[in-house]
């Protein structure tokens, strides 16, 4: 991959959470293990993997919105992993972050021109004159009626709010956006609406978005390329088109498992697995997917794989790929 | 910063939050008896020098202690003051005690809760400690401990009042700050880089504010109360200044050759109350329904 082609580049990340009992620290979530990846400009990495194994801490690492355990983050070739809030402040304007929920992430209080203006205003962005026209073509870029402007949230419906939110985010015209379940809370109806809405701002301003999203359809759609992620590790990371085909990870195969050739059927709810999920305080030791995986093997138990190139631009984590 | 509607462009009307809760108070027709009563009163204490039968210190020296009349409609007291007129100027220091005093303690109150539930750690742990050791010693008493201190004066009643009162809001304002702090609209703020300083002024005490509001009415009575105590002890204003509570207390003296002398103060002080209480209590089911076991 071309230098200047990466955006956002995170390298051996590690985001551990504390334990405290007692006031202690006894032990650590270790949300996030070791997690190598690359977005270039303009293009969409998905990020699945079942609920709590860290994709959104994750992205949030990557965006800085929480400090990194250990690694790097190289964002537009800085490294920004070490940087203070008040360092990243100017470099929040390239990158911008959606939210699952259309509800709490609007200011109740606030009109939805103040809240597509807020992040203008933060970055120094235009004169307050010229804000409103920008919240206007904003708002008619989304697919909201700008006449609206100074209506409060709740007077709209989630569809409609989290299009505000999308509104919200481009409007410092960002690099990067991280898309944190976006449409997961909305109905199904709406759901390609607004996938539709993101898809094609990125095609006019060429954003790049990490998609994170347990509904493995509409990652498909949307992405370039996929990563999955198991307790907080990269265990595959391809091009889409591998994933409907050549699957490798056991984990993978489990998680796309009763999956049609083309398309992909309903979004899989349950756990697609035998076995419980393994708390990420105690991770496995060696392969941390040996507890449940159909395959393992003696070393599995031991030795950690590494993510490996098993093809051109498609890499595995498991011993016997 | 707020967006005006361009002149050019006809904007949709909207409707706010408080527009709602109007809706909702403008119903209660107590409520509205209470606001209308309240707001008469700030004309009366604002224009107590045009309302007042008599101007302020005039003492008629043909009617001591004397009841009801055409001449005094309330009376007079010992120096043969016209007890309506002293009235009418004592609510001046009762309605500027329950603003200025209550203004003091929000003013502490949502500081200190607001950095406490925001920051959490030692910030919180020593803010409530502060909280604990403040809410411990009963109201009254602390008060007066802080007026032999300060001494006495309407200022330092002022002073006094507030800084006792300013636990019960920074407490309400820090639980609703930590719950507040989570919502995906703060973590949006700070993603687009807005300082905890803007994310607490834009976000986090704007959705406190009806709480404010509410507490602020509710707390309000209880200013009064403290200050006809403290005057009625004798810590409080002092003669000439005439307040509800120092009428009450010189009142004591003459039940007996001027039973009204005490009632009229002690009516009209009981009113006050009972119509910012009554208030606080349509303005919290109006606004802020969460609050009703407070
Ligand atoms: N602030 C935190 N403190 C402690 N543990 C946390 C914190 N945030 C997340 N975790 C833990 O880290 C792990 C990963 O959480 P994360 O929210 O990143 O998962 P996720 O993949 O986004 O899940 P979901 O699909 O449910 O959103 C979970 O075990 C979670 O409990
Ligand atoms: S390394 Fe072993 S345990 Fe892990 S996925 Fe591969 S076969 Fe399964
Ligand atoms: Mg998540």
């Amino acid at each position: 991959m071309a230098e200047q082609e990466v955006l956002m580049a995170v390298e051996n990340l590690n985001k551990w959470f504390p334990v405290r009992k007692m006031g202690r620290a006894r032990g650590y979530v270790k949300a996030v293990n070791d997690v190598s990846l690359q977005i270039r400009r303009g293009e969409t990495l998905g990020i699945v993997g079942e609920s709590g194994c860290g994709k959104t801490t994750l992205g949030r690492a990557m965006i800085r919105l929480t400090d990194v355990t250990d690694g790097r983050v190289i964002f537009d070739g800085q490294d920004i992993s070490r940087l203070s809030e008040k360092e990243l402040r100017p470099l929040r304007r390239d990158m911008q972050i959606i939210f699952q929920d259309p509800y709490s992430s609007l200011n109740p209080r606030m009109t939805v021109g103040d809240i597509i203006s807020e992040p203008l205003v933060y970055q120094n962005m235009y004169s307050a004159s010229e804000r409103i026209d920008r919240v206007r073509e904003l708002m008619d870029l989304c697919g909201l009626d700008p006449v609206y402007i100074r209506r409060y949230p709740h007077e709209f419906s989630g569809g409609q709010r989290q299009r505000i939110g999308i509104a919200r985010a481009i409007a410092v015209n960002p690099k990067f956006v991280l898309c944190d379940e976006p449409v997961s809370a909305l109905d199904v109806s709406i759901q390609s609406q607004v996938i539709n809405l993101l898809m094609d701002l990125q095609s006019r301003t060429g954003i790049a978005y990490a998609f994170i999203s347990h509904n493995l359809n509409v990652v498909y759609h949307v992405s370039r390329r996929i990563a999955v992620l198991y307790l907080g590790r990269v265990v595959e990371l391809a091009e889409r088109e591998t994933f409907k085909n050549n699957r490798a990870h056991p984990y993978t195969r489990a998680l796309f498992e009763a999956i049609p050739q083309v398309g992909f059927d309903e979004q899989q709810k349950k756990a697609p697995l035998s076995g419980d999920l393994p708390s990420p305080v105690d991770l496995p030791s060696g392969c941390v997917f040996h507890t449940r995986c159909p395959y393992t093997q003696p070393r599995c138990r031991t030795e950690v794989p590494d993510l490996r190139e098993i093809d051109p631009g498609h890499y595995v984590a498991c011993h016997l790929v | 910063m707020s967006i005006k509607a361009n002149a050019n462009v006809q904007d949709a009307a909207y409707t706010s939050f408080y527009h709602d809760a109007f809706v909702r108070l403008k119903r209660d027709k107590i409520a509205i008896a209470c606001l209308v009563f309240i707001v008469l009163l700030i004309l009366v204490a604002i224009f107590a020098p045009l309302i007042a039968p008599y101007p302020e210190g005039f003492q008629d020296t043909s009617a001591i202690l004397a009841g009801p009349s055409s001449k005094h409609w309330l009376g007079t007291d010992e120096f043969g003051r016209d007890i309506l007129t002293r009235i009418i100027y004592g609510s001046r220091i009762s309605l500027s005690v329950g603003l200025i005093a209550e203004a003091i303690a929000v003013t502490i109150g949502v500081f200190l809760g607001a950095l406490a539930g925001y920051y959490g750690g030692k910030i919180d742990a020593v803010i409530s400690r502060i909280i604990e050791i403040f809410a411990s010693f009963p109201h009254i008493l602390f008060a007066i401990v802080i007026m032999f201190v300060l001494g006495t004066g309407v200022i330092n009643v002022f002073l006094a009042i507030g800084f006792v009162g300013w636990t019960g809001i920074a407490r309400i304002i820090r639980a609703q700050v930590m719950q507040l702090k989570e919502k995906e609209f703060v973590e949006a703020a700070r993603a687009s880089g807005g300082s905890d300083l803007k994310i607490i002024l834009r976000h986090l005490i704007p959705n406190c504010l009806s709480t404010i509001i509410v507490v602020v009415t509710m707390a309000i009575p209880s200013d009064i109360m403290y200050e006809a105590s403290l005057s009625f002890l004798g810590l409080g204003v002092q003669p000439p200044v005439s307040s509800w509570g120092e009428m009450i207390s010189m009142a004591r003296k003459y039940l007996r050759t001027n039973p009204t002398y005490s009632v009229f103060p002690g009516i009209a002080l009981v009113l006050t109350v009972l119509a910012f209480n009554l208030l606080g209590d349509a303005l919290r089911d109006a606004l802020d329904p969460k609050l009703k076991n407070l």
